[in-house]
């Protein structure tokens, strides 16, 4: 959904380590489950099961919900990190147990749900409410089934932007205003590649031009159409030009020492931002927050934001309505309203989850929106341009595996222990191979 | 220790003490429990009862009791261990998990040439080396601090088993900063004594060093504490007869503590050992959040980690329930191995 929702395993919310740890010393989190029924007042309970923060209660969106709907009471269930969630999910799913009436699914397992698990789920597409020319096509695509049921309803989505540190790149003699940021690198990411470059010949002591290889991986690979398979569903990302392309990208970053050297979402990437340390981060807009959380009250206004060399998109989230749920209409109603333009646009407002509806774009809370802490960066026309330029990606049901071991496998062993970029990715491949073989 | 005089009387009487004190069930009493009052005549009437209960329901009786733990039992330890057994039989992924293809051995098989499995049997072999040795090591010297010195020894104790009453995540994570490598306070203070700074993460042996020292720390007071139980079971005398005949402290320690406590210290060995089998808490989140891994090179991906990994993120149950087993019979094989050197050991002393 925002910045808690990137679904690779490494993507942590800000308080989610500990979080998560409580669930390796057993404590499993009850998620998730809980069957509605009726309340001592004859309500309707419906339950929502999510991962993360989604901010709909933060946001009062259940509340209204509720005054328009008196005979509804909504209850939510959360588990903080997807990688936890999504095998919950999964199990509750086969075995038709535990489910929520409503159930968020993150974009990077969407693919695998769509194909494996559309046999459980209510084909949202016709609901009542439900109007597909209000979602961005590629979007909708993602949770259709190839026979044409739409399982999902999208939430958010995260285009991406380059976040910058304006006083890094004032010393290092580069041009600081975001418009002029943004033409250093339009159109190419090796554009962005020599902006490194130029930064690095000048770069203030002790900081490096962006965080990680790994994070440069993860946007170039998100601003290609296809990526890990092709469209027939055959995994091609050893032979991928767009992932050769990207693979050569951040791997000159790495071995050119243009990075930190860090893995993201690592206690270590939090003390970076910090400390200030790096002067570039790919960001989508849930990461907003994310930086503004890390790099604290010190980093306000040294921030800002810049379009990305191309658009791309990294994250985002689905609703799901199992078939299983005693309240389906109900909960189809729900879902179809927490995702209808007006609410994502108030989600964007409240909480920076950018809306994969189209038709929130245009609304005033999305379009004009400005983040403070960003130097008032116009942050709605930022995203909506990206939003609008993001190729259709073609997802595989293990594009997770795939794009996890290329980053914290292969190219982290380029960017942290200076191993040769073919050796790297020979170790992803390997890595790749056991973990897709049954 | 033969030829000391000091230790003469130890071989035959200590072990029998201490094991008395192990966390093992002591054995029998050889005479009948001394009755509170009134002495025959009530143990007869308990008896009497008995008798007259073995013939009616009360035959079930005990049964009933302890059905409870063996009904919990069966549920949640017998029937997992077997279906593992089962599903570790057939390729089935979490996304079906009722459509299972039967493989045979298949998963078995491949464990052996499998280079993700055999590193991880290496580094859990390796760090279990590195953290059970220290730990035990360290433990037993400050069970003997604590047995003799101090004064405030009931706050000396608690100071000791602090770390195990810490949550592995919080103590976890204290260490991966404290061991981060651009401002961790390890490589901080490497740096004040003019060493530079080490990756302790990314390099194959400090990441294992670093992970060991997570479970040394949370466990070598627990071991403490049960060594110090162990030894309070020892006469003092030993010690007085020790002391007089000039033993140093370190002696004492040797001839007479160690000895003491060998069931002890067998029993420690077993339960770490199981437990370095068992290693995921401490290297899933020393991996900051970068999920079962085990770093970029897999260098403290433990078979925990592995099996993880294979379950929940690559979504095999299959493979993963035939790494699940596969770490039970490792136990099993080091079980008898245990078993057997004790067979041999007292044959050789009758």
């Amino acid at each position: 959904m925002n910045r808690l929702m990137r679904g690779f395993a490494r993507r942590f919310p800000r308080r989610a380590l500990p979080l998560a740890a409580a669930v390796v010393l057993g404590a499993v989190p009850a998620a998730g489950c809980g069957r509605s029924g009726d309340d001592p007042a004859g309500r309707t309970v419906l339950t929502v099961g999510l991962f993360g923060s989604f901010g709909y209660e933060e946001a009062g969106l259940y509340d209204a919900y509720m005054r328009l709907h008196q005979d509804v009471v909504i209850t939510q269930t959360s588990i903080q990190r997807n990688e936890n969630y999504y095998p919950q999910l999964l199990t509750h799913l086969v075995s038709d147990s535990g489910l929520a009436d409503v159930q968020a699914v993150e974009a990077i397992n969407i693919a695998e749900v769509t194909a494996t698990q559309a046999d459980r789920l209510v084909d949202l597409g016709r609901a009542p409410g439900v109007r597909r020319a209000d979602f961005l096509p590629w979007k909708w695509a993602q949770a259709t089934t190839r026979d044409g049921r739409t399982v999902g309803l999208g939430t958010d989505i995260g285009p991406q932007a380059v976040c910058y540190r304006k006083d890094l790149f004032a010393r290092a003699g580069l041009p600081t205003g975001r418009d002029a940021v943004g033409r250093l690198w339009a159109g190419d990411w090796r554009a962005y590649l020599e902006t490194g470059r130029r930064y690095r010949d000048r770069a203030p002591a002790g900081t490096s031009f962006t965080d990680s290889a790994s994070g440069v991986l993860s946007a170039v690979t998100g601003s290609s159409a296809r990526r890990f398979y092709d469209e027939d569903g055959t995994v091609v990302y050893k032979t991928s030009p767009a992932v050769r392309e990207a693979w050569d990208i951040a791997a000159a970053f790495a071995t050119e020492g243009l990075t930190a050297r860090l893995q993201q979402f690592t206690p270590a990437w939090d003390q970076a931002f910090a400390n200030g340390t790096f002067a570039t981060v790919s960001c989508p807009a849930w990461m907003l927050g994310y930086i503004e959380d890390k790099a604290g009250p010190a980093g306000e206004d040294l921030w800002d934001v810049a379009a990305a060399p191309r658009p791309a998109n990294w994250g985002g989230s689905f609703l799901v309505v199992p078939k299983s749920g005693k309240r389906r209409a109900q909960a189809v109603r729900l879902a179809a309203w927490l995702t209808a333009p007006a609410q994502q646009a108030t989600l964007f407002r409240r909480r920076g989850s950018f809306p994969s509806a189209s038709a929130a774009h245009a609304l005033p809370a999305v379009a004009g929106a400005r983040h403070p802490y960003f130097g008032d960066a116009p942050t709605g026309r930022i995203y909506t341009r990206a939003a609008r330029g993001v190729p259709v990606t073609v997802l595989g049901p293990k594009d997770l595996v795939i794009a996890q071991n290329l980053a914290d496998i292969g190219m982290l062993q380029v960017d942290q222990k200076g191993r040769r970029p073919e050796d790297g990715w020979d170790a992803a491949v390997r890595t790749i191979d056991n973990a897709l073989d049954l | 220790m033969t030829g000391d005089t000091t230790t003469t009387p130890l071989p035959d009487d200590t072990p029998a003490r201490a094991r008395a004190t192990a966390p093992a069930p002591p054995p029998a009493p050889a005479s009948p429990p001394v009755p509170r009052a009134g002495g025959a005549p009530g143990r007869r009437r308990t008896r009497r009862r008995t008798r007259r209960g073995a013939r009616g329901g009360a035959r079930w009786g005990p049964y009933a009791h302890i059905a409870p733990f063996f009904v919990l039992f069966g549920a949640f330890g017998l029937f997992p261990l077997l279906f593992t057994g089962w599903a570790s039989l057939h390729r089935v992924e979490l996304t079906a998990p009722t459509d299972m293809e039967w493989v045979g051995l298949r998963n078995y098989a491949r464990l052996l040439t499998d280079e993700f499995f055999l590193n991880a049997l290496r580094n859990t072999v390796t760090i279990g080396i590195l953290s059970t040795v220290p730990q035990l090591l360290m433990a037993l010297g400050i069970a003997h601090l604590l047995h003799h010195r101090l004064r405030g020894s009931t706050f000396f104790r608690v100071v000791v088993l602090t770390p195990y009453a810490t949550s592995v995540a919080a103590a976890t994570l204290v260490f991966v900063l404290l061991f981060g490598r651009d401002f961790g306070f390890v490589n901080w203070v490497l740096g004040v004594v003019g060493a530079g700074p080490v990756d302790w993460q990314n390099g194959r042996w400090t990441s294992r060093i670093a992970v060991s020292t997570i479970v040394v720390w949370r466990w070598t007071g627990y071991n403490a504490l049960i060594y110090l139980a162990a030894l309070q079971a020892v006469p003092d005398e030993l010690y007085e007869s020790a002391a007089l005949d000039g033993a140093s402290r370190w002696r004492q320690f040797v001839h007479v503590t160690v000895p003491s406590l060998r069931p002890t210290i067998l029993f420690t060995v077993v339960v770490s050992t199981i437990g370095a089998t068992q290693l995921f808490g401490e290297p899933l989140l020393f991996n900051g959040s970068a999920g079962a891994t085990g770093g970029s090179e897999h260098q403290f991906q433990t078979l925990g980690l592995y099996l993880y990994e294979q379950g929940w993120v690559d979504l095999h149950l299959g493979r993963a329930s035939a790494i699940a087993w596969a770490m039970f019979l490792i136990l099993l094989l080091l079980g008898a191995a245990v078993a057997l050197v004790g067979a041999y050991r007292r044959r050789r002393t009758p």
